[in-house]
Protein backbone atom coordinates (compact mmCIF):
# COMPACT_ATOMS: atom_id res chain seq x y z
CA UNK A 1 0.00 0.00 0.00
CA UNK A 2 1.01 3.57 -0.57
CA UNK A 3 0.32 6.97 0.93
CA UNK A 4 -1.42 9.63 -1.09
CA UNK A 5 -3.52 12.73 -1.03
CA UNK A 6 -6.86 13.24 -2.75
CA UNK A 7 -6.31 16.07 -5.22
CA UNK A 8 -9.37 15.88 -7.45
CA UNK A 9 -12.18 13.84 -8.84
CA UNK A 10 -13.06 12.34 -12.19
CA UNK A 11 -16.44 11.82 -13.87
CA UNK A 12 -17.19 9.26 -16.53
CA UNK A 13 -20.70 8.60 -17.82
CA UNK A 14 -19.85 5.81 -20.18
CA UNK A 15 -18.03 3.14 -18.20
CA UNK A 16 -17.95 -0.50 -17.25
CA UNK A 17 -21.28 -1.45 -15.62
CA UNK A 18 -19.56 -2.52 -12.42
CA UNK A 19 -18.07 0.95 -12.01
CA UNK A 20 -21.59 2.38 -11.80
CA UNK A 21 -21.97 4.55 -8.71
CA UNK A 22 -18.27 4.23 -7.95
CA UNK A 23 -16.51 7.43 -6.94
CA UNK A 24 -13.26 8.01 -8.80
CA UNK A 25 -10.71 10.27 -7.17
CA UNK A 26 -7.44 11.72 -8.38
CA UNK A 27 -4.64 10.82 -5.98
CA UNK A 28 -1.13 12.22 -5.70
CA UNK A 29 1.22 9.59 -4.23
CA UNK A 30 3.27 10.87 -1.28
CA UNK A 31 6.43 9.91 0.56
CA UNK A 32 6.14 9.29 4.33
CA UNK A 33 7.39 12.89 4.67
CA UNK A 34 4.27 13.85 2.68
CA UNK A 35 6.22 15.10 -0.31
CA UNK A 36 4.66 14.37 -3.72
CA UNK A 37 6.31 11.47 -5.53
CA UNK A 38 5.42 10.05 -8.92
CA UNK A 39 2.50 10.68 -11.20
CA UNK A 40 -1.06 11.32 -10.13
CA UNK A 41 -3.46 8.48 -10.73
CA UNK A 42 -7.15 7.74 -10.48
CA UNK A 43 -8.35 5.54 -7.62
CA UNK A 44 -11.70 4.00 -6.87
CA UNK A 45 -12.80 5.13 -3.42
CA UNK A 46 -13.80 2.51 -0.90
CA UNK A 47 -13.66 4.73 2.18
CA UNK A 48 -15.62 7.91 1.45
CA UNK A 49 -12.44 10.00 1.42
CA UNK A 50 -12.84 13.69 0.70
CA UNK A 51 -10.88 16.40 -1.08
CA UNK A 52 -7.42 17.01 0.35
CA UNK A 53 -7.56 14.00 2.64
CA UNK A 54 -4.50 11.90 3.41
CA UNK A 55 -5.23 8.29 2.43
CA UNK A 56 -3.59 4.99 1.75
CA UNK A 57 -4.29 3.15 -1.42
CA UNK A 58 -3.54 -0.22 -2.86
CA UNK A 59 -2.43 -1.11 -6.34
CA UNK A 60 -2.73 -3.90 -8.86
CA UNK A 61 -5.37 -6.64 -8.90
CA UNK A 62 -5.60 -6.60 -5.10
CA UNK A 63 -7.21 -3.17 -5.45
CA UNK A 64 -10.32 -4.83 -6.81
CA UNK A 65 -10.49 -7.26 -3.87
CA UNK A 66 -11.83 -4.40 -1.75
CA UNK A 67 -15.09 -4.80 -3.62
CA UNK A 68 -15.40 -8.58 -3.35
CA UNK A 69 -17.54 -10.54 -4.07
CA UNK A 70 -18.14 -8.12 -6.93
CA UNK A 71 -15.42 -8.23 -9.57
CA UNK A 72 -14.82 -4.56 -10.23
CA UNK A 73 -12.27 -3.62 -12.91
CA UNK A 74 -10.08 -1.27 -10.88
CA UNK A 75 -6.32 -1.38 -10.34
CA UNK A 76 -5.99 1.28 -7.65
CA UNK A 77 -8.32 1.75 -4.70
CA UNK A 78 -8.30 4.01 -1.67
CA UNK A 79 -8.65 1.54 1.20
CA UNK A 80 -8.05 3.76 4.22
CA UNK A 81 -7.98 7.32 5.53
CA UNK A 82 -4.80 8.13 7.44
CA UNK A 83 -5.23 9.64 10.90
CA UNK A 84 -1.56 10.09 11.72
CA UNK A 85 1.92 8.95 10.76
CA UNK A 86 4.83 8.47 13.13
CA UNK A 87 8.29 8.38 11.60
CA UNK A 88 11.31 7.66 13.76
CA UNK A 89 14.51 9.33 12.65
CA UNK A 90 17.67 7.42 13.47
CA UNK B 1 -6.25 3.68 -13.05
CA UNK B 2 -4.52 6.12 -15.35
CA UNK B 3 -5.72 8.66 -17.86
CA UNK B 4 -4.95 8.15 -21.52
CA UNK B 5 -5.94 9.45 -24.91
CA UNK B 6 -6.92 7.24 -27.85
CA UNK B 7 -4.50 7.82 -30.71
CA UNK B 8 -5.04 4.86 -33.03
CA UNK B 9 -6.24 1.36 -33.68
CA UNK B 10 -4.56 -2.00 -34.11
CA UNK B 11 -5.68 -4.66 -36.55
CA UNK B 12 -4.56 -8.24 -35.96
CA UNK B 13 -5.79 -11.25 -37.90
CA UNK B 14 -3.76 -13.97 -36.26
CA UNK B 15 -4.28 -13.73 -32.52
CA UNK B 16 -5.33 -15.62 -29.47
CA UNK B 17 -8.88 -16.89 -30.13
CA UNK B 18 -10.07 -15.30 -26.90
CA UNK B 19 -9.21 -11.89 -28.34
CA UNK B 20 -11.50 -12.52 -31.31
CA UNK B 21 -13.94 -9.64 -31.76
CA UNK B 22 -12.23 -7.31 -29.32
CA UNK B 23 -11.24 -3.81 -30.36
CA UNK B 24 -7.61 -2.96 -29.80
CA UNK B 25 -6.71 0.69 -29.50
CA UNK B 26 -3.41 2.48 -29.17
CA UNK B 27 -3.55 4.84 -26.23
CA UNK B 28 -1.09 7.39 -24.90
CA UNK B 29 -1.01 8.13 -21.16
CA UNK B 30 -1.73 11.80 -20.44
CA UNK B 31 -1.46 13.98 -17.35
CA UNK B 32 -4.65 15.40 -15.75
CA UNK B 33 -3.79 18.65 -17.56
CA UNK B 34 -3.86 16.78 -20.87
CA UNK B 35 -0.14 16.69 -21.58
CA UNK B 36 1.39 13.58 -23.12
CA UNK B 37 3.35 11.55 -20.61
CA UNK B 38 5.39 9.51 -23.05
CA UNK B 39 5.06 5.92 -24.13
CA UNK B 40 1.96 4.21 -25.38
CA UNK B 41 -0.08 1.08 -24.75
CA UNK B 42 -2.29 -1.23 -26.72
CA UNK B 43 -5.56 -1.61 -24.83
CA UNK B 44 -8.72 -3.63 -25.25
CA UNK B 45 -11.68 -1.27 -25.58
CA UNK B 46 -14.77 -2.29 -23.59
CA UNK B 47 -16.70 1.00 -23.79
CA UNK B 48 -16.52 1.90 -27.52
CA UNK B 49 -14.17 4.82 -27.03
CA UNK B 50 -13.46 7.07 -29.99
CA UNK B 51 -10.42 8.70 -31.53
CA UNK B 52 -8.83 11.40 -29.34
CA UNK B 53 -11.16 10.62 -26.45
CA UNK B 54 -9.82 10.77 -22.91
CA UNK B 55 -10.26 7.37 -21.29
CA UNK B 56 -9.79 5.52 -18.03
CA UNK B 57 -7.25 2.72 -18.30
CA UNK B 58 -6.98 -0.33 -16.06
CA UNK B 59 -3.75 -2.32 -16.21
CA UNK B 60 -2.48 -5.61 -14.88
CA UNK B 61 -4.65 -8.45 -13.60
CA UNK B 62 -7.54 -6.06 -13.00
CA UNK B 63 -7.90 -5.60 -16.75
CA UNK B 64 -9.23 -9.14 -16.93
CA UNK B 65 -12.15 -8.04 -14.79
CA UNK B 66 -13.34 -5.64 -17.47
CA UNK B 67 -16.47 -6.52 -19.41
CA UNK B 68 -15.88 -9.61 -21.54
CA UNK B 69 -12.23 -9.96 -20.59
CA UNK B 70 -12.56 -12.71 -18.00
CA UNK B 71 -9.90 -15.40 -18.54
CA UNK B 72 -8.48 -13.65 -21.59
CA UNK B 73 -4.82 -12.76 -22.19
CA UNK B 74 -5.37 -9.04 -21.60
CA UNK B 75 -3.43 -6.70 -19.31
CA UNK B 76 -4.68 -3.28 -20.39
CA UNK B 77 -8.34 -2.36 -20.77
CA UNK B 78 -10.29 0.84 -21.34
CA UNK B 79 -13.13 0.85 -18.78
CA UNK B 80 -14.47 4.39 -18.99
CA UNK B 81 -14.67 7.56 -21.05
CA UNK B 82 -13.78 10.61 -18.98
CA UNK B 83 -16.32 13.45 -19.21
CA UNK B 84 -14.91 15.85 -16.71
CA UNK B 85 -12.29 16.25 -14.06
CA UNK B 86 -11.94 18.57 -11.13
CA UNK B 87 -8.55 19.33 -9.64
CA UNK B 88 -8.65 20.80 -6.15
Amino acid sequence: MYLGRVVGSVWATIKDDRLEGQRLLMVQPLTPELQPTGKRLICADWTGAGAGELVYWTRSQEASYAFLPREVPVDSTIVGIVDSINLRRE
Amino acid sequence: MILARVVGTVVATRKDPRLEGKTLLIVKPVSPEGKDEGGYLVAVDTVSAGFKERVLLVTGGSARMAEGCKDTPVDTAIVGIVDDMQLD
